[in-house]
Parts: C-alpha cells; sequence; structure tokens
C-alpha cells in the first residue's frame, strides 16, 4: 500500500506528508505501547528467566 | 487488514520477524541494521526505488522511537541537528536522482546492488578485524578493566583530529550546544556527505554519521549518538517526502518492519546490560561479509538468470541475522540466569 492508494487523487506532496504522519504515529503508538507492556510484563519475564 | 496494506499474513509475519531482528541488532550494537532491509528487498524482488524508498521510511520510525528515548537522557544537540538538515537535505535529494537516473537508464538494481556489496563487506571486515583485535588485547592484558576504563574516561574527550579541523575557523562559525565551535561549512559537508549515502543506498547513515560528527564536528561521544539519531530522524522524513512524492513506499512492508524493530530495540538495548558486546562482535560482523554474499549472490541470480540463487542469498541473509540474532538473546538469558546464581554468594 503507498501513499497514493492511501489518498487516491491527492497531490504527491500530500500524498507523501501522509505517509510521514502515518509512520510518526505508529512509532509514537508503539513507543508507548511496548514502553507500557515493558514495565508491566517486564519484571515477571526477567523472574521466569532466573528461575529457568 | 491483510488486504488493506496489501501483503499477504505470511509475508507480513516475515518481515515482523526480519524487523525484530533489526532492533536487537540496533538495540545491542546502536546501528540501524537498515543496511539489511534495503538488500532484503532487493532479494525479494522489490524494485529498486521501492526498497530504498521504504527502507528510509523504516529509518525514519526507528529513529522516531530511538530519539525519543536519547532526548529524555538529554543527549541530543538540536542546534547541530537544524544546522545539518540542509546538508542533509541537499544530499538525499542528488542521492535520490542518481537512483532514478539509473533506473532510467535500467541499471539501478545492479548499482544499488553492487554498492551494497562493497558496503557490507568493507564494515563486515571492519568489524570481524575490530573483533579479532580486541580478542587479542584481552588475551594479552587478562581481562579488559584496563581498556574500559580508558574508553569511559574518553567518553568527553573530542578526538585530536576534529580539534584539529575545529581550528580552521572558517567563516561562518556556529557554536554548538555545548559551547563547542565548529564552521558551518564544515557541518553542511558532514549533513550533504551523508544524506547522499542515505539517498542513494535507502540507509540511516548512522554507521557513517555518528563517526562523522563525532571525529570532523568534534562533540562528546555521546552527544555524537544522540545527534545521529536525530540526523537519521530528519534523514528519513526528507526520504520518505522524496520517496513518498514518487508514490513509491510501501506502508505494509514499513509497518511490518517497525511492529518488530520496536519490540527488538527494546531487547537489544536491555540486553546491552548483560551481554558482553566483545561475546558477539564477530558473530555481527561475519553476519554482515555473509550479507555481502547473499547480496552478490542475488546480482547474480539476474545475471545468470538462476533463480535458485536468489532463495539461497534470501535464505544466507536471513538465516545469517537470524543466528546472530539469536546468540545475542541467548547470551542475555544465560547471564540472567547467572546472576541469579551469583547474587546468594554476592
Amino acid at each position: 500500500m503507498t501513499g497514493t492508494e492511501l489518498l487516491p487523487g491527492a497531490s504527491p506532496s500530500v500524498a507523501a506528508l501522509a505517509v510521514i504522519a502515518v509512520v510518526l504515529v505508529e512509532a509514537a503508538l508503539l513507543y508507548v505501547g511496548y514502553g507500557f507492556l515493558e514495565d508491566r510484563i517486564g519484571p515477571t519475564l526477567f523472574d521466569r528467566l532466573r528461575r529457568i | 487488514m491483510f488486504g488493506l496494506l496489501g501483503l499477504s499474513p505470511g509475508l507480513f509475519g516475515l518481515f515482523i520477524v526480519f524487523g525484530f531482528m533489526v532492533g536487537v541488532f540496533f538495540g545491542f550494537f546502536g546501528m540501524g541494521g537498515s543496511f539489511l532491509v534495503t538488500p532484503a528487498l532487493l532479494i525479494l524482488g522489490y524494485p529498486a526505488p521501492v526498497a530504498i524508498g521504504s527502507s528510509m521510511t523504516f529509518v525514519f520510525g526507528t529513529a522516531v522511537i530511538a530519539t525519543l528515548k536519547h532526548h529524555d537522557a538529554g543527549q541530543v544537540d538540536y542546534r547541530l541537528g537544524g544546522l545539518m538538515f540542509v546538508g542533509i537535505t541537499v544530499g538525499i535529494e542528488l542521492g535520490s536522482r542518481l537512483v532514478f537516473g539509473l533506473e532510467v537508464l535500467g541499471i539501478a538494481e545492479a548499482v544499488v546492488g553492487g554498492a551494497y556489496v562493497v558496503l557490507l563487506a568493507a564494515i563486515g571486515a571492519l568489524f570481524t578485524r575490530s573483533a579479532l583485535a580486541d580478542e587479542g588485547d584481552h588475551d594479552a592484558e587478562g581481562d579488559g578493566s584496563n581498556r574500559d576504563a580508558e574508553s569511559d574516561g574518553g567518553d568527553d574527550e573530542v578526538p585530536a583530529i576534529a580539534k584539529r579541523i575545529q581550528s580552521y575557523e572558517i567563516p561562518p562559525m556556529m557554536t554548538l550546544s555545548d559551547g563547542r565551535r565548529a564552521s558551518l561549512w564544515t557541518i553542511s559537508g558532514v549533513g550533504g556527505g551523508v544524506g547522499l549515502v542515505s539517498g542513494f543506498l535507502g540507509v540511516g547513515g548512522g554507521f557513517v554519521r555518528m563517526p562523522a560528527i563525532y571525529y570532523v564536528v568534534g562533540t562528546s561521544l555521546a552527544a555524537a549518538v544522540g545527534t545521529s539519531l536525530f540526523g537519521g530522524l530528519m534523514s528519513g522524513a526528507v526520504g520518505a517526502f522524496t520517496y513518498g512524492r514518487a508514490g513509491v513506499i510501501d506502508l505494509g512492508v514499513v509497518t511490518a518492519l517497525l511492529l518488530g524493530s520496536a519490540l527488538g530495540a527494546r531487547i537489544g538495548s536491555g540486553a546491552t546490560a548483560y551481554v558482553d558486546e566483545d561475546d558477539v562482535t564477530i558473530y555481527f560482523g561475519v553476519m554482515l561479509l555473509l550479507a555481502s554474499l547473499a547480496v552478490a549472490l542475488g546480482e547474480a541470480a539476474t545475471w545468470l538468470s538462476m533463480p535458485i540463487l536468489d532463495r539461497i542469498s534470501f535464505v544466507l541473509l536471513v538465516g545469517s541475522a537470524l543466528f546472530v540474532c539469536s546468540v545475542i538473546l541467548y547470551h542475555g538469558v544465560l547471564a540472567v540466569r547467572d546472576e541469579r546464581r551469583s547474587a546468594p554468594s554476592a
């Protein structure tokens, strides 16, 4: 899926900016989401590894 | 969902796994490993502009996440990054024009692939040589304590070559965030050179940019790492815009790679606290040499019309990356377990 398919009929610059915006949002969500997961299950995971 | 992103579930999963491995390398070695993404996409049959554009957009996403982390530690010189922006933009524009020009001539894949063979072999040889030299030093010293102490002590030092370059005051001179001064020409030159490499090969260029900021512009090592990541964010954004305007960025590929790399980078950076880098650096070097061989085989597959070579090269590229990633994780798990065993007696 390309920027052109994301916003059919949009100018090339708008389509390119849309791609950048989508990736920016994805990166921010992943940073927050994985950070939350790390805080929640990180200690448990380390504890499990130590018990193996 | 997969229809929307334009990828089959199998390919989407493959990119997540590959992104995870790239993320582990990024978190552990501080190098994006993005220079593995473009070759992998080329081997999978993506046209060079799509492979490079998607790789640069992936670099942008990865750099956003990494910069957020280093921003918290106060290791990003935004002023220097901002000054490099013009050079980076011009360099990427030139690099991308070169790629599209070669595409018109029908030789883009061959030239970019050839450049990758040389680049991966050179970096791989450097890593392998450095690992072997370190091993020799360890044997001679008994342990690495002296070397560690030296490198820690020199963290805030500016290398002699950077001091010499800074001594040539070519106006206009710019004051960096830490009070040091550098010529705008030096800063723009570094930005332009790295931008050209980024735009032409679709890499973040961290392996060139970080040493260039440290040795040529002259900052502390920590600031060079943080500012290099911010530079990666800017070059990724400019590259994504340049290639995005041409409509050649595959969002499905970028999304899948980011899903894997964001997790891998956290695990890789966590592993640095447990795993001795010297234990795995040699594997990383050998992996890059194998990746160089894999790209060469991919090129040979096209020239000789032998699709089997394409499969071998893909297995070689992914297999070697998977092996090194497993070595890092294995050493990490062992270190965590050893920590528990040694804790009661400590």
